[in-house]
Formats: C-alpha cells, sequence, structure tokens
C-alpha cells in the first residue's frame, strides 16, 4: 500500500529529512525506516521532505527508507470507540500492551478499532433513497443504550442501490452500495477522516443551552453552554486535573472525549480505573460506556502528543455529527503547545514568544473553533463543548498560551494557588474567573430551574466582591473596625465560600449538586443575608448571629442534604427563620 | 572506565569541529541516531559520549566527560553502534557506580549478561496499577497531610542550606508499608534502595552513604554517583542508569525500590549547558523548550505495573535557585510529579525539623491511600476480565483511618485561617484580636511546634500523628471545625 518516496538524510529526536520524490503532499502520512515508524510531513523544500514521527526515533540511520502512504492522518470512525482507550495517533493502548507487554514498544501497525466483533446493524434507510452525506442510514447499539447512527461518509452523496438487511456485521464489512453518478461505492460501517479536517455541519446556532456539570462554582457562577469552548488555566497543584475529571464524570453530555495530552500515567489509569465503576446518572450505565479516552502521556512521543487533540476533537465531532452533545476535555493544551515548539525548534524556525511558533495563536483557535452548536448536515441538532486545561509556567497567566487561549475562549475559569494552598477546592477564583455566556444561558435557568437565578446569582457575586474590599480593610485594623452590617457581608461570604463555591469531589453527596440543589442552596445564604441585615440593624450582634447553630447547618447542607431530599432544604430555611427571630426579639 | 569497552563499530581518525562537551564528526557513514561513541585522545586516554543529531557522513556528538585535551586531528571516534545501555542485576545493590554506571567501589564489573537501554520505554497507561499502597515514614507532616503512595513520584522542594537530606535520609531509614491506625506493619517485604546522585558535593554523598550504612541498609543499596567535580554532561545519564536499574528491580524482580534523585536543578543546568552550545531556541530562563519533556522521561518512570508485585517510588531532591518555586526546573518538576514536599525557610529559620511547609506541599495521590479499609469494588460484566484482574493489586486493604482525609482537610482550613490571623496580628497586635482568632494562633504555634516539627530519630505511627493533630484540634473551639463530621466530632474531640 505504500512505495518508497525518499531516502533519510538527517534526524534530530522526533525530526527527520528525507530526499527523494516531489509529489508528497503536505501533511501527508509517511513511515521511516525499516521499522516503520509512523509520521506526517510537515515540510517540502524542493526534493527535501520533512516529516515528525510519532515514535522515538533512536537508533534510525541516515540512509534509512521513507515511504509515502499517499493519505492524511486520519482516525477511524466506527461503532467500537467508547469505552477505547488509544495514544494520540489512534492505536489501542490495550492492543499495544498484548504485543509488547507493559512498556510501549516501537513499530508497532495496529488497527484502531477491532475488526473481529460483530455489530447488530438495522438499516433505516432503504434502497432508492436520496442520500447526502451525512444521512443515516442504520443504527448500532454501540452499548446497552447508546444508539450509534451510521451515516453516509460526509464527502458522498447519490442513490442507495443496496442496503444489507438488519442483522450482524463487522465494520468493515458492506452495509450498502451508493451510485455516485456512474460509478457505485461500497459503504462499511467504519469510514476514516482526516484530524486536521474540521467536519463539515449545515449550520451553526446559537448557544443557549448550559452544559451542566454539577459543579456549582461552574454552573451557577460561571457556566459553560453546550457547544461553548472554557478554558482552566492555573498553576500546578491548583486541581485542573480534578476539576477536569470532575466535568468528565458529571457533565450531561451524551458523548466525553478525555485527552491526556502529556500528562501523568497514574491519572489516565486513574480515569480507566474508576470510570468502569461509577455509574452514569442520566443512563444508569457505567460512566465508561459514554467515554473515550485519548492517553499521550508526557513520556510518549512528543510529536504524537502534537496529533492527539486532533485526534480527540475529530472523534468528538463525528458523535456531534450523529446527533449528540459531546464534552471534549484536553488536559494539557500547554503540552500541545509545548510539542508544537519543540517540533518548530527542531526546524529552526524564528521563534516568536518564549520560543513558541508564531502560528501559536493559528493553531490554538483552529482548535478552539472546532467547538460548536450546530444543525448537522442529516438535520440533528448536536454539539462540541470544548474544556482546555492551561498549564502556565509558575502560574503567569499572562504567558503566550494563556493569553492567546483566552482570545478563543468565552468562559476562563481562573484556578488559584493560593485557594488550593488552604484547601479550597474546586479552586476557582471568583473575582478572576468570567463566562461570557452567562447572558446566553440565563434564559435556560429562568425556565427550567427558576425565575430570579440571574438576580440571584449576581446578588451573591457582589457579595463576594464586597467581601473582597473589605477584606483588604480587615487586613490593615482588624475586623471589629467593622460596622457590624458589613461584617454580616463577610459572614455571609464565608457561608458562600464553605458552603457553596467549595465542593468536595471525593464526597459521595457533594460530588454532584443538581441545578435544583443548587439554586436552593444559594436562595437559602441569601435568606441568611437577608434576615441578618434586617436585625442587625434592630441591634442584634453580628458576634451572636455568626455563633447561630444554623451558620454550621449551612455550612454543612451541601454534604448533608442529597440532591434527592431537597424538601430538607424548607427545614432549614425554618431554623433560619426561628432562630433570627428569637435572637431578634433578645435585642429589639 | 576502560573496563567497559565494548569492541567493534567503524572507527573516524579526526573531528572537524570541537566545540564546550560536543564534538562534530564528519565522514562516517551509517551512524543511528542516539547511537555511544568512544572518544579516544591523543594519549589514548578514552571517555564516551552520544550521538545528538546525524546527517549524512555528519555527527553531532556530545562528549560525557567533556572535551578537555581533545584535538582536532588526534581524536579518534568509534561508533559503537547501539544505544546507551548499563548492565542491571541484583548484584548491583551494595555497590556504588559512577554517573554512567561503570563500578568505583574497586569491586569487579557486576557479573550479567543483560545490558538494558537507558533510555527505557514509555509504560503503557493500560498496565499500571494505580497506587493504593500509603508508605508509612514516620513523619508527621508527611504521613498525615502528604501522604505517600508506592509508586509515586513526589519530590521534596528545597533551597540552599535546609535539611532535604537529612529528611531524605529519615524517609529512606524510617520507611515502611502503611498499615491502619493501631496496627503492625508488615515488614518482611523485599525492597531496595537506587541513590543517583548529580553534580552533589562529596560531604552529601558521604552523608547518605553513612545514613545508610547506620540504618543497616547498605547492601539494599545501589548508588550512582556524579559528584560535583565530575563532568557535567554525565549527568544527563546518571538517573536514568539509575532508574534502568530500578525498572529491572521493580518490574522483574518484584522489589519495591525507592529510588532518590539529587538534585535534579544541577542535572537541568547540565541540560541547558548543552541546549545553549547546540544553538537550540531558548524558552524560560535558557532552559531549551524540551526541558518538560526531559524531566518527564525520567519521572514518568514511576509506578507500578501489573505483571509485577514490585513498584517504583521516586523522592527527587531539589533546590530552588533564590527559593522561588516559579523556577522553570521546579515548576515544571510540580507539573510532572504527583505533587512535593516543600521546605520552609522560616520554618527552618525558627528551629523546626522537618521545616515542611504544609501549604503549598501536596500528595495528589494521598486521596486514594488514606482514610478507612477501601471498599473493593468487584467489577461486573462491564469492565471485563483485565479489570478485575487489576483490582486484585493495591486494594487500599491497609488504609489509615476513617476519619484521616477529614482531619487532614480540617488541619489544612485551620493553619491556613491561622497564616491570615498571624499576619493581622502582626498588624494589629496580638491583644487586639478576638477570643477565637487568638485561639488560632495557639494553635499555629502548637501545630508548628508538636506536630511538624520532630527529632531526627521520632519514627512516628499513623495513630500517633492523627491523635496529635486531633489534640491540637483541640484548642479551636468546636463550631470552627467545619471540615470534619460531627460524629468524628464526637469520637475524637477532646475541647470543651
Amino acid at each position: 500500500m505504500s512505495e518508497q518516496i525518499g531516502t533519510v538524510t538527517w534526524i534530530s529526536g522526533p525530526v527527520v529529512r528525507a530526499r527523494g520524490s516531489r509529489h508528497v503532499s503536505m501533511l501527508e502520512l509517511v513511515e521511516v525506516g525499516e521499522e516503520r515508524l509512523v509520521g506526517e510531513v510537515i515540510g517540502l523544500k524542493g526534493d527535501i521532505i520533512t516529516a515528525q514521527v510519532y515514535e522515538e526515533t533512536s537508533g534510525m540511520k541516515p540512509g534509512a527508507p521513507m515511504f509515502g502512504t499517499g493519505l492524511p492522518l486520519s482516525v477511524e470512525l466506527a461503532p467500537g470507540l467508547l469505552k477505547s482507550i488509544f495514544d494520540g495517533v489512534q492505536r489501542p493502548l490495550p492492543l499495544i500492551e498484548m504485543q509488547t507487554g507493559s512498556f510501549i514498544g516501537r513499530g508497532m501497525r495496529l488497527d484502531p478499532l477491532y475488526r473481529k466483533d460483530r455489530w447488530k446493524f438495522t438499516p433505516s434507510a432503504k434502497v432508492g433513497d436520496e442520500v447526502t452525506g451525512g444521512a443515516i442510514i442504520g443504527i448500532v447499539m454501540e452499548t446497552e443504550t447508546f444508539e450509534h447512527r451510521i451515516m453516509i461518509p460526509p464527502d458522498l452523496s447519490g442513490t442507495l442501490s443496496w442496503v444489507a438487511p438488519a442483522g450482524e456485521y463487522t465494520i468493515e464489512e458492506p452495509i450498502a452500495r451508493l451510485k455516485v453518478g456512474k460509478e457505485e461505492k461500497e459503504l462499511t460501517m467504519l469510514q476514516r477522516w482526516p484530524v486536521r479536517r474540521p467536519r463539515p455541519y449545515k449550520s451553526r446556532l446559537g448557544v443557549t443551552t448550559p452544559l451542566i456539570t454539577g459543579q456549582r462554582v461552574l454552573d451557577t457562577f460561571f457556566p459553560v453552554a453546550k457547544g461553548g469552548a472554557a478554558g482552566i488555566p492555573g498553576p500546578f497543584g491548583s486541581g485542573k486535573t480534578v476539576t477536569q475529571h470532575s466535568i468528565a464524570k458529571w457533565a450531561d453530555a451524551q458523548v466525553i472525549v478525555y485527552i491526556g495530552c502529556g500528562e501523568r500515567g497514574n491519572e489516565m489509569t486513574e480515569v480507566l480505573q474508576e470510570f468502569p465503576h461509577l455509574v452514569d446518572p442520566r443512563s444508569g450505565r457505567p460512566l465508561m460506556e459514554r467515554t473515550v479516552l485519548i492517553a499521550n502521556t508526557s513520556n510518549m512521543p512528543v510529536a504524537a502528543r502534537e496529533a492527539s487533540i486532533y485526534t480527540g476533537i475529530t472523534i468528538a465531532e463525528y458523535y456531534r455529527d450523529m446527533g449528540y452533545h459531546v464534552a471534549l476535555m484536553a488536559d494539557s493544551t500547554s503540552r500541545w503547545a509545548e510539542a508544537l515548539r519543540e517540533v518548530s525548534g527542531r526546524l529552526e524556525e524564528m521563534p516568536a514568544e518564549e520560543g513558541y511558533p508564531a502560528y501559536l495563536a493559528g493553531r490554538l483557535a483552529e482548535f478552539y473553533e472546532r467547538a460548536g452548536f450546530v444543525e448537522t448536515t442529516n438535520g440533528n441538532q448536536g454539539s462540541v463543548s470544548i474544556v482546555g486545561a492551561v498549564s502556565p509556567p509558575g502560574g503567569d497567566f499572562s504567558e503566550p498560551v494563556t493569553q492567546h487561549t483566552k482570545r478563543y475562549i468565552r468562559c476562563f475559569w481562573a484556578l488559584d494557588k493560593s485557594l488550593a494552598s488552604a484547601r479550597h477546592f474546586p479552586s476557582i477564583n471568583w473575582l478572576d474567573s468570567y463566562s461570557e455566556y452567562l447572558e446566553d444561558v440565563a434564559g435556560w435557568w429562568r425556565e427550567k430551574v427558576g425565575a430570579d437565578w440571574f438576580a440571584m446569582r449576581n446578588h451573591a457575586m457582589e457579595i463576594l466582591s464586597e467581601e473582597s474590599r473589605l477584606s483588604q480593610i480587615v487586613k490593615l485594623v482588624g475586623p471589629d473596625a467593622l460596622p457590624d452590617e458589613e461584617r454580616l457581608v463577610l459572614e455571609t461570604a464565608r457561608l458562600l465560600r464553605e458552603g457553596f463555591l467549595q465542593q468536595n469531589a471525593m464526597d459521595k453527596v457533594d460530588a454532584y449538586s443538581s441545578v435544583q440543589k443548587q439554586m436552593r442552596m444559594l436562595d437559602l445564604i441569601l435568606h441568611f443575608h437577608e434576615r441578618g441585615l434586617r436585625i442587625v440593624k434592630h441591634g442584634a450582634p453580628i458576634s451572636m448571629i455568626h455563633n447561630l447553630p444554623v451558620v454550621d447547618t449551612l455550612i454543612r447542607m451541601k454534604t448533608e442534604v442529597p440532591n434527592e431530599e431537597l424538601q430538607k432544604m424548607d427545614d432549614i430555611q425554618k431554623q433560619i427563620d426561628e432562630q433570627m427571630s428569637r435572637l431578634d426579639l433578645e435585642y429589639r | 572506565m576502560s573496563d567497559m569497552t565494548v569492541q567493534g563499530g567503524q572507527e573516524v581518525i579526526g573531528v572537524s569541529r570541537i566545540e564546550g562537551p560536543i564534538v562534530i564528526v564528519e565522514g562516517a557513514a551509517n551512524i543511528s541516531y542516539d547511537e555511544v561513541v568512544e572518544i579516544r585522545d591523543s594519549q589514548g586516554r578514552l571517555r564516551r559520549g552520544r550521538v545528538l543529531e546525524v546527517s549524512e557522513g555528519n555527527a553531532v556528538v556530545q562528549v560525557f566527560a567533556g572535551s578537555t585535551g581533545l584535538s582536532i586531528d588526534g581524536t579518534r571516534v568509534r561508533f559503537l553502534g547501539d544505544t546507551l545501555r548499563v548492565p542491571v542485576t541484583e548484584e548491583m545493590l551494595g555497590r556504588v557506580f559512577d554517573g554512567l554506571g561503570n563500578p568505583i567501589d574497586g569491586g569487579p564489573l557486576p557479573l550479567t549478561d543483560k545490558y538494558a537501554d537507558v533510555n527505557g520505554q514509555p509504560i503503557n497507561p493500560t498496565a499500571r496499577v494505580y497506587p493504593r499502597d500509603y508508605i508509612q515514614t514516620g513523619i508527621s507532616a508527611i504521613d498525615g497531610m502528604n501522604t505517600l503512595l508506592r509508586g509515586q513520584k513526589l519530590p521534596i522542594f528545597s533551597g540552599a542550606g535546609m535539611p532535604h537530606d537529612q529528611l531524605a535520609a529519615q524517609i529512606v531509614r524510617q520507611a515502611t508499608l502503611g498499615a491502619p491506625a493501631g496496627e503492625k506493619p508488615e515488614t518482611s517485604e523485599q525492597f531496595a534502595i537506587v541513590f543517583a546522585a548529580m553534580g552533589v558535593k562529596h560531604d552529601v554523598a558521604d552523608f547518605f552513604r553513612k545514613s545508610f550504612m547506620e540504618s543497616g541498609a547498605l547492601t539494599r543499596v545501589a548508588m550512582f554517583l556524579n559528584l560535583a567535580d565530575d563532568p557535567p554532561v554525565e549527568r544527563l545519564v546518571t538517573p536514568r542508569a539509575a532508574l534502568t536499574l530500578a525498572e529491572y528491580l521493580a518490574y522483574e524482580k518484584q522489589m519495591h525500590v525507592l529510588v532518590i534523585l539529587t538534585d535534579m536543578t544541577n542535572y537541568c543546568e547540565a541540560l541547558r549547558q548543552i541546549s545553549n552550545i547546540r544553538g537550540e531556541v531558548p524558552s524560560r530562563k535558557g532552559y531549551p523548550g524540551y526541558l518538560y519533556s526531559d524531566l518527564a522521561s525520567m519521572y514518568e518512570r514511576t509506578g507500578r505495573i501489573r505483571t509485577s508485585e514490585g513498584s517504583i517510588t521516586q523522592i527527587p531532591i531539589l533546590t530552588m535557585p533564590n527559593d522561588d518555586i516559579t523556577h522553570p526546573v521546579p515548576d515544571l518538576t510540580g507539573y510532572i510529579t504527583e505533587g512535593q514536599i516543600t521546605l520552609g525557610r522560616e520554618l527552618h529559620l525558627s528551629g523546626v525539623y522537618p521545616p515542611i511547609a504544609v501549604l503549598p506541599s501536596l500528595s495528589r495521590l494521598m486521596k486514594d491511600g488514606i482514610g478507612g479499609p477501601a471498599v473493593v469494588v468487584h467489577s461486573g460484566d462491564t469492565a471485563g476480565g483485565s479489570q478485575s484482574r487489576l483490582m486484585d493489586k493495591g486494594t487500599g486493604k491497609d488504609r489509615t483511618r476513617a476519619d484521616h482525609p477529614h482531619w487532614a482537610a480540617q488541619l489544612y482550613a485551620a493553619y491556613a485561617h491561622m497564616q491570615d490571623v498571624r499576619a493581622l496580628a502582626s498588624v494589629i497586635g496580638e491583644e487586639e484580636l478576638g477570643d477565637v482568632d487568638r485561639k488560632y494562633l495557639q494553635f499555629g504555634r502548637a501545630f508548628e511546634r508538636e506536630f511538624v516539627n520532630q527529632s531526627l530519630t521520632e519514627n512516628r505511627t499513623i495513630e500517633q500523628t492523627l491523635d496529635i493533630g486531633w489534640r491540637l484540634l483541640s484548642i479551636l473551639p468546636k463550631e470552627e471545625l467545619t471540615r470534619v463530621s460531627l460524629d468524628e466530632i464526637k469520637q475524637y474531640y477532646k475541647g470543651e
């Protein structure tokens, strides 16, 4: 399938040069050396071909052959993607383990998807149907509850001349024939798509629905919309990965694509071991059944790390095209940018800021713009939401990757080292973060959860920013110098911080908060504030309010009141009223 | 060093350029990338090097021992046709080697025919076993607040003049497999220590050797020494040689290996030196853009795999230049490792040993190794056979105690709040503080003096650590303890 196109002349790490054919195209997939290490053409100059190789090049010699494949780097798309774990260029890691043991060997050529599995195909189209790219011709149950919709490849259209009867087929067996002009094309469930080319859709729709993550600080304060893009920058140890894992676990998307891009091996293992045992609250099935994992850990070849992001997003778009909501986590985009920088450095390109290539911003834009809420070519609605972690060196947000990322995302979750040090998790700083989706999703909240959500959320934000102003004064003169009204603001802000913003990902009850619970919690804390303000005006001292037993109850309600027993909240409200009234009577 | 020569390979006489530890060889054919070379100067002295870049007939070679004494015409370079390998065998325990893995203790070459590539290969994430067994170090600030797990990489971030070596030696002396609080840990398992020194002083290496000897562990230790006056470029190989041995011991000989790498800052400086000479585009502070990947290629060689009972636990030590945690070396390390133990200058100056600053310290894996006995998950039909195998090991049955997670969260929160109070007290004076805040100050002082502080020989059980913590928390009013559950307060709280 591949012919020799050149001979290697120069090798430096993942970058090799070869002299040979002038008919190789940019971004074509090549195989280098006798071991046939997979690579991609990234530069052409006369008869010199420059390629980045997705595997360790130790031991390679000048004079080694380079083979062309005539195809760009592509991913395989078919039933069987869910529950899988791949490396950055979609090689299946479990199969690699079976072949080379616990360590990843070189030159492994494995089909990404298992060929022998038989899938139960139920056709939904019939002979004679005029179909265009993306049209659904049948379904396969990929898991017990997940319907995988088999589509015509995006760039084909014609008349169906044969459709396979319902039955079990492998992904390589024909399931339909399509008449394209005079030609007849055989279709299988398996299709390929080049990773660097976005899959087409009919039109972009506005984003109006929030991606519910069950994380209070995200959903209530800085929501991301389905089809939106969010960035989580933070120094090490600030909880990027825990936040990403929480979103991957609880987000109300039908498919999760999780890309571990240049991160720790143990983290991927954790996901692999934990997800099969966690139950998706919506489908009742193990979380793994809606998850596709791409793992290119920090010690795996750097060029494959660069590719991993594209591999992931292409798979996400494929499920979007079926009409699903997909959430993609990329942890971390900084490592991906560093892979770009490393390859760029080996090519001796002129660097821009901090050694990064000048095209860094362009590449980031291309990636984040693949998020979106769209009408698919088959008329369904689907979305890809992107949550990208950023690892700024030294926690300095002014570095190029964070800055460029900020240009292309509309939701910014700033992680804060000092919050993390105080074990305030998720350590998302409420003053530095923002979401431009707030207005977009306010309608959904108003309709589905509560009419005054927006007002409440803003009121809580006011209290928090007021606290930040007051704490400046407290630092200088101590809290006693403040009038009691202002000290009540500090007290309520503490309730918001400890009782609402802090959320324990390890606690069974607290790990996921339904939107109803979030709203009710916020409601109670603000109710406390309002009542408190009234009795403070009547003369009740703040120290007595601080010591009310209900304060402790409010801080503990996140773990004590499960999502299903929200009626318990009414009781807490009663306690607030009673205890406040009693105090009021005493000091009136 | 000449003991290690491997015969064969093509030889080229004369080089075309010498620049620092880099030489450029012309006129050789059939050279492979990352191949090892032997270089002989005009006097016939031998040194070794490695190919960094090849093109047709040209090779860029990095000379480990530096280029002093090499001349353009008098240098002979022999290409050995293989990547750098070191011998690996159990016999290497109890021995001392140089930075390239050659014995320097006067003993013979280790007897083995197994030579392993120093670069290793990445562990497949699906083959890993997630670490769940905690290691009891006997140090409260670690066991209680930043629990170390088997198969974890947990660096010590230190600064010049701080007792990181003493701390590392104490960990080595006292580390045992953890057991639930109140029970005795098993001690019969096979363990080994692999120690790699990069650019540290002779005294430091001696200190470690003596400390291993005193604890009777010397026969279980393999030392790889590249000292401060040894060639810097050799440092790039030292940790890899050490880790290659560690991998053999852990994954083929089923041992629990503790790897100490000191000092990673010296390693990174050597890497920067080579990068600068090669004229590579620098990123921050002159370090090469691939520093992250390079560090990861060592740190990630930690962990457990399904096919072996053994494990590799790494404690890299690094000194932060000017105590700056945002310096590229600690920064990139922190992004790769599973937490960090940070030493604090202020605690050190106030006489606390070990001066572990608990707030900037972190153990990411702690959550999976502490608490009450883990619920052993029996995989259902969804997970497949491989999954159930993998749950057999590291089930976390020997965890600490049920209150540990909340207890730690509460201590962290209280100590963090105490820092604010302390800052306030320094402005307005302690007398102006409220009652509760004064209690916090009292708690903070006791925490540093009685919890963090312990002697070089004090080996606390996990139970003792937890009890001290509760005693300190009992200084604070009950209402302040919002991170622990009401039941835990009932059971352990001793205040009024």
